[in-house]
């Protein structure tokens, strides 16, 4: 009786242990699978789409010709900005089995897996490349913390962009791209009369962007810089003004689209006169039909910086990592290098639609817009972005979307401000 | 030994989902509860026991009474209307119609997809734009002359539209247990009603309806925890936006973007309470009825 009990439970708990074994094996296989896997260096961003992919295989090329031990492995999610991809991350980062390398935006974004001590710091690096001399001192100093930097910085975008349809334009009686807050609105509102949309948005993330244009635009470069120090003064009467500027603005926007894309065709139609994005717009603008609208620049559709922003770059920038525990850091390291490389750089930006973060790009490689925002890049004036994640990191990020969100509901200027105030007291650091 | 010779081989048998089972269902919602009663709001720093107060604050932020509002909204549409349109179907069908496999099989159909392509597919067909810049319904609706509408955007009844790819997708599993329902009552207790001098509506309102309410009560609460723990279908149609947010989708957005884990785990805490409202008086009510039986 008693041994056939034992059996019994031994039995039991042999099929338990299979079990879960089988489900170990399944979950590691993606990662050994496919070859020697001291050789293979996985490499984790969300660059999937059209350009940004390219990119991607350009580096891959220059890193296998320069690494021939190695062989690159494309850990890549699909999904604009990174959501789908980061979440992912989060699971692999918390289970201790970190990709090799991989992308996030510089800046505060990274702050969370710093802290968690996710990250390697990278200052040797740095220095073994001479990087402080080809970075720009102001881009060095934002992604910084405590005097140690996490990330290497491929490619920068320019999120203060205002895209218009200059024909639309003119037929509204709008001279040129407003230069101020309130050009801006008195244009949009000339737009309206004429029954176009003045101003096109996206989903809600995209309204954030646009905040972000407005409070640089209305407070200026040094005091919105501020807003992200520790203390900052979020319900002083000049952000007041600033929201409200922004809630006049949200007055003139159309309905709002499904995502970026379908609102910068409005303007590419015709059907708009203003949308504020990043400049990864232009390829979208630009590009043949497979992964663009084929539109002619300066005809079609034209560019200037969101009003009252002229002469501040408002970046933000991809960069890589290297995580603690990497399977493969000496690859990590030798992809890091490309990343960091002005042959690097050269080759994936073009196809990215960004400038590289070097100042020693060959400036033959950009033409139409990219050659304006790499004028502008080495003259301006940084300022970093808030929706994508230089300034505030992720739970702060979260916060201002929850209130921007909550804002297109109530278009309650006074809720916003203390909204974003709290969000500010709670994340600064 | 003859004893245990009767029930041993079936508790081996059932053992290792028992194990599985307690191990991934009970025990990681025991460890949620846990976290939800921590101020574990970072990934670092490790929680101390707070009691209650997680699932109290959560009642001071304007976002939690959207999204509860926008599940009731939804459940209430979805339920209301999967019942109703799967009901009406099942009803044409015992009627006879010819061709009735077929018709069976294509309201069937939509169930064998994801609501993810189900969320893509509608995103689309309910798309905003109006007159001149209208696609999908609203170009429907504009070509024959019926009011265009915002559809999932609209501020106020958004969330109803919401629940039409739901309705869509789900209406023909209601239909088919209906029609199992409607076979499974006998013909003599029609007959009967007949002879007695019952219209044709009255046998089914007398006779019929009272017969299916157990299919209904099981209807409802697979219909109405599906409901509740909606996420796919929301974020297929319009990603993690307050105008479309709901618990589940709110719960995501605080573990993975505000990277506060008691608050997610709180979110999840109400999310099963309110499936639990939901389905424990129906385990309790069929326990008593086999019981009974």
């Amino acid at each position: 009786m008693r041994r056939r009990w034992m059996a019994a439970v031994a039995i039991t708990m042999a099929s338990a242990l299979s079990l879960s074994a089988c489900g170990g094996d399944q979950a590691a296989e993606p990662t050994t699978g496919g070859g020697d896997a001291a050789k293979q260096v996985e490499v984790f961003s969300w660059w999937t789409g059209p350009g940004e992919a390219d990119g991607l295989q350009a580096m891959k090329q220059i890193f296998e010709k320069q690494n021939p031990s190695f062989t690159f492995f494309d850990a890549a999610v699909a999904g604009g900005s990174g959501d789908k991809a980061k979440a992912l991350l989060q699971s692999k980062l918390q289970a201790d089995t970190p990709p090799d390398t991989f992308q996030g935006h510089a800046g505060a974004e990274l702050q969370g897996y710093i802290k968690a001590g996710d990250l390697e710091e990278l200052n040797s690096l740095y220095d073994e490349l001479k990087l402080q001399d080809v970075f720009p001192a102001q881009l060095i100093d934002q992604i910084s913390v405590d005097g140690k930097i996490y990330s290497v910085p491929v490619n920068i975008h320019r999120s203060n962009v205002l895209w218009f349809n200059p024909g639309v334009l003119k037929e509204a009686g709008v001279a040129g791209a407003p230069k101020t807050i309130e050009e801006f609105t008195a244009a949009l509102q000339k737009v309206k009369a004429k029954g176009k949309i003045p101003l096109s948005i996206g989903s809600e993330w995209t309204v954030t962007h646009l905040l972000e244009s407005v409070l640089l635009g209305s407070l200026g470069t040094d005091a919105y810089n501020a807003l992200f120090k520790p203390g900052a003064d979020w319900n002083s009467a000049e952000v007041t003004k600033a929201l409200e500027s922004f809630k006049t603005i949200m007055s003139y926007a159309g309905d709002p689209q499904d995502d970026w894309q379908p609102a910068a065709k409005q303007v590419a139609d015709g059907e708009a006169a203003f949308n504020i994005m990043g400049d990864w717009a232009y390829g979208y603008f630009h590009n043949p039909p497979e992964g663009g609208l084929g539109k002619t620049s300066k005809t079609d559709f034209d560019w200037a910086p969101a009003p009252g922003t002229e002469g501040t770059y408002l970046w933000l920038s991809d960069s890589f990592t290297l995580p603690k525990g990497a399977k493969n850091r000496d690859g990590a390291l030798a992809w890091l290098k490309v990343a960091a490389s002005k042959e690097g750089q050269d080759a994936f930006n073009p196809k990215k639609g960004s400038i590289p973060a070097r100042k020693d790009a060959d400036q033959a490689l950009y033409t139409d817009y990219l050659a304006d925002a790499l004028k502008d890049w080495s003259g301006d004036k940084l300022a970093g972005s808030i929706q994508h994640g230089v300034s505030v990191n992720q739970p702060w990020l979260a916060s201002i979307n929850e209130a921007v969100g909550l804002f297109l509901g109530t278009k309650d200027v006074a809720a916003l401000q203390k909204a974003l105030a709290d969000a500010a007291t709670a994340n600064a650091q | 030994m003859r004893r245990a010779r009767t029930w041993l081989p079936g508790l081996l048998l059932v053992a290792p989902s028992i194990v599985a089972i307690g191990v991934f269902v009970y025990g990681m919602l025991g460890w949620n509860f846990r976290l939800a009663m921590t101020d574990e709001h970072d990934e670092v720093t490790e929680g101390k026991f707070v009691g209650l107060d997680n699932f109290i604050s959560l009642w001071d932020q304007p976002r939690w009474h959207i999204s509860v509002n926008h599940a009731i909204v939804f459940t209430i549409v979805f339920v209301l209307g999967a019942l109703v349109l799967g009901w009406l179907l099942a009803f044409l069908m015992e009627k006879g119609i010819r061709g009735e496999g077929t018709f069976r099989a294509i309201y069937l159909f939509p169930m064998a997809i994801s609501f993810v392509a189900t969320g893509i597919v509608w995103r689309w067909l309910m798309n905003s734009g109006m007159d001149e810049r209208a696609v999908g319904l609203n170009r429907l609706f504009d070509a024959i002359g019926l009011p265009q509408w915002q559809w999932f955007r609209d501020p106020d009844w958004g969330m109803a539209a919401m629940a039409l790819p739901a309705v869509w997708q789900m209406s023909g599993y209601v239909m088919a247990l209906f029609l199992a329902g409607f076979r499974g009552v006998p013909e003599e207790l029609r007959e009967a009603a007949r002879v007695d001098g019952c219209t044709e509506w009255g046998v089914y309102r007398h006779v019929v309806l009272p017969l299916l309410r157990p299919v209904t009560l099981s209807a409802l609460i697979i219909l109405g925890h599906i409901s509740l723990k909606v996420f796919d279908l929301i974020v297929a149609v319009s990603g993690k936006q307050i105008i479309t947010d709901v618990p589940a989708v709110f719960m995501w957005v605080a573990v993975f973007d505000s990277h506060d884990p008691a608050k997610g785990a709180t979110i999840a805490s109400y999310i099963v309470l309110s499936v639990a409202i939901f389905v424990i008086p129906y385990l309790v009510w069929s326990v008593r009825k086999e019981r009974r039986t």
